[in-house]
């Protein structure tokens, strides 16, 4: 019982870190396989939530409010930014799109650092938020809790959108055959712009969510990218469900492991990915499966 | 589009389209032993390449030789005439263009976008710096240690790495660059954490000479170890080797089906391209005495992945030119406007992606070509 104990609480740090990523990670990974575009801006899209919830979220529940309405808001709008300047460069392929991001990214950067300072900002949330929960007898943040929650409710909601509605059929659709689509007179590329803007929305989301988690600093989106980039590559391009699993196990390597063994998580995170590449039959081309 | 053309310059991963791809496989896949035109041997090496292939193809293209022998001698010149500040950022700026090369290799002539050179980079300087403190002063064994040691780390991530293609591995190298930014920034007790490792003594080129004081003659040691690496890198890459990796990059399925194997050859691009970097890793520290973890971090990697687009994707030239272009210009902007390099190298990057498909290489070939065809007409 000690045993568990001991690990209980990095184990539920984990589970909270890896629904705050899989939110962020799966609008990367739909993303990507709807329209091909690696968005090496999602992290920064995260971070301009981050830097929202430090701005407007002020302790009270309307600032909270506010601030998960504006951080979703300019997180859709950076994706349709993203999206619209992709779009001219489709016929060059995949890389080009990435670079086209990976600029996008440093603008944000600049333009973040510009506005706020190159120091890590701290983040007040609402003081019922604040308090501590117990959990088989131990203290735990209730802010985690309510992210986890929050986060489950999200993917819940997202999985309707895609398995149950029309919107959600036309970008399976967009995955499966575009071709077929576009002769169905929906224009794939306007389901690519679509997603992306969604997905920039969910990460603006994560980022104003998670803020009090992965914090607003000149690393923030740097770090997102990285861990985002993680999961999808360990859940397989394109997949959900692999993303799910994927981003929990990054999520308890960057809690639990940073308990058992500190300063091991790059480590352990590289081993992960190794192993998963290597295990995995390799595929030649360009996995978009 | 002729063959012997794709031998000397692959078509660019920009704008030239399947005639030059076809060529290059073609050329290949027809012959794999790898004579058609280059001297190989039988039953050699699974790389075909040998000594006196190289140097027969070194010969060959003598144009190219004589313009890396101006481009060398105006870099030697420019450290007579220029100020001590210019001869650091030069020497930096080979050193970063060796990290470039190690880019151009994979991404342009192996045909998988990396963004993690500076991973087997931030290997060799890591090694270099730890050797010099712990006063190991020759500058020979520096470059042979980062040079072992990045190959190693790039043949063991490799393994993994090269398993991927296309957007793939463009995410997962960047992931291996992170995370060796990461341990870089965390392990403190070796690479002193983020305030990086200070104090590295002035390098000794060889046993028994005095060890390099004067900035000028840091650059000179530099661009002398960056000449060698380059010489090498185009000798190689001119051989059957850079025309199987081509092969590899254009046609991957036909090469396969030839009976190369493939996963050999990128593995062995991948680790070579790793050494090249660890090269790189290891002047940076000469140059500047210092390495830190924002050395090798992010903005590094769009700094040298932007150069390598605006010299062309396959020109190793044109890998120093752009990382010269790039750099120049950062250092120039910080003084008016410090602390404003990721917007700058960000709308760049943008930029370049819009307006120069193939980089300063395919924007000279597009005109060249709409040259002929006005010539042609009139």
């Amino acid at each position: 019982m000690g045993l568990v104990d001991a690990y209980l609480i990095p184990v539920v740090d984990g589970l909270a870190y890896g629904l705050l990523l899989f939110t962020v990670a799966a609008g990367l990974t739909v993303a990507f396989s709807v329209g091909g575009v690696l968005n090496l801006a999602h992290g920064s899209l995260y971070a301009l939530g981050v830097y929202t919830a430090a701005t407007l979220s002020d302790g009270t529940w309307t600032g909270l409010g506010l601030a998960v309405g504006v951080g979703t808001l300019a997180g859709a709008a950076g994706g349709g930014v993203l999206a619209a300047g992709v779009a001219p460069l489709a016929g060059r392929g995949h890389l080009a799109q990435a670079l086209f991001t990976f600029g996008a990214a440093l603008v944000v950067a600049d333009g973040l650092t510009s506005l706020f300072g190159p120091d890590e900002l701290p983040v007040t949330i609402p003081a019922g938020l604040g308090a501590s929960a117990m959990i088989a007898g131990h203290r735990y943040p209730a802010y985690r809790l309510a992210v986890i929650a929050a986060a489950v409710v999200l993917a819940g909601a997202c999985w309707l959108v895609a398995a149950r509605t029309r919107v959600g059929a036309r970008v399976r659709a967009a995955v499966d055959d575009p071709q077929m689509l576009a002769c169905l007179g929906v224009n794939p590329r306007m389901v690519q712009a679509g997603v992306l803007a969604a997905a920039g929305g969910l990460a603006g989301l994560a980022g104003v969510l998670g803020a009090p988690i992965i914090g607003p600093g000149p690393g923030t989106a740097d770090a997102v990218l990285l861990l985002s980039l993680l999961v999808v590559v360990l859940g397989g391009l394109g997949r959900v469900l692999g993303a799910l699993v994927a981003a929990f196990v990054v999520g308890l390597i960057q809690t639990l492991g940073v308990t058992l063994a500190a300063g091991w998580a790059p480590f352990l995170l590289f081993a992960a990915m190794a192993a998963v590449l290597v295990a995995r039959p390799a595929r030649t081309a360009g996995g978009t499966a | 589009m002729s063959g012997a053309d794709a031998t000397i310059r692959p078509a660019g991963s920009g704008g030239m389209g399947r005639g030059g791809e076809v060529t290059a496989a073609a050329a290949v896949a027809m012959d794999p032993t790898g004579e058609a035109g280059i001297r190989a041997p039988r039953h050699g090496s699974r790389l075909p390449v040998t000594v006196g292939g190289l140097v027969a193809t070194a010969l060959a293209s003598a144009r190219g030789v004589i313009g890396y022998a101006v481009l060398g001698l105006l870099a030697a010149g420019a450290g007579a005439v220029a100020d001590a500040y210019t001869t650091v950022t030069l020497a930096r700026i080979l050193a970063l263009g060796l990290l470039a090369v190690s880019v151009a290799v994979v991404t342009g002539w192996a045909g998988l976008p990396s963004l993690g050179q500076v991973a087997p980079f931030a290997v060799g300087a890591y090694t270099a710096a730890l050797l010099a403190r712990a006063g190991h002063p020759i500058g020979l064994v520096h470059v042979g240690a980062a040079l072992v040691a990045a190959g190693l780390f790039a043949a063991a991530t490799g393994l993994a790495v090269v398993r991927t293609r296309g957007t793939a591995f463009l995410m997962v190298t960047l992931a291996v660059g992170e995370l060796t930014a990461a341990v870089a920034a965390r392990w403190t007790s070796l690479t002193g954490g983020s305030d990086g490792l200070a104090g590295i003594p002035a390098t000794r080129p060889v046993w028994g000479v005095p060890a390099l004081t004067d900035d000028r003659h840091v650059y000179w040691y530099v661009l002398a170890v960056t000449a060698l690496v380059v010489a090498v890198t185009v000798a190689v890459l001119r051989s059957a080797a850079g025309l199987l990796l081509t092969g590899v990059r254009d046609h991957e399925a036909r090469m396969r089906a030839c009976g190369h194997p493939v996963a050999v050859y990128l593995l062995a691009a991948y680790t070579g391209a790793g050494a090249i970097a660890g090269v790189g890793g290891a002047l940076l520290v000469s140059a500047q005495r210092y390495i830190s973890p924002a050395d090798v971090g992010f903005e590094v990697a769009a700094l040298v992945l932007l150069a390598v687009i605006v010299g062309g994707t396959t020109s190793i030239g044109g890998a120093f030119v752009g990382a010269g272009l790039i750099v120049g210009t950062r250092d120039w902007l910080a003084g008016p406007w410090p602390g404003h390099a990721p917007l700058l190298l960000g709308t760049v990057l943008i930029a370049t992606v819009y307006l120069l498909p193939g980089g300063l290489a395919g924007l000279i070939d597009r005109l060249r070509q709409r040259a002929a065809r006005l010539g042609v007409r009139s």
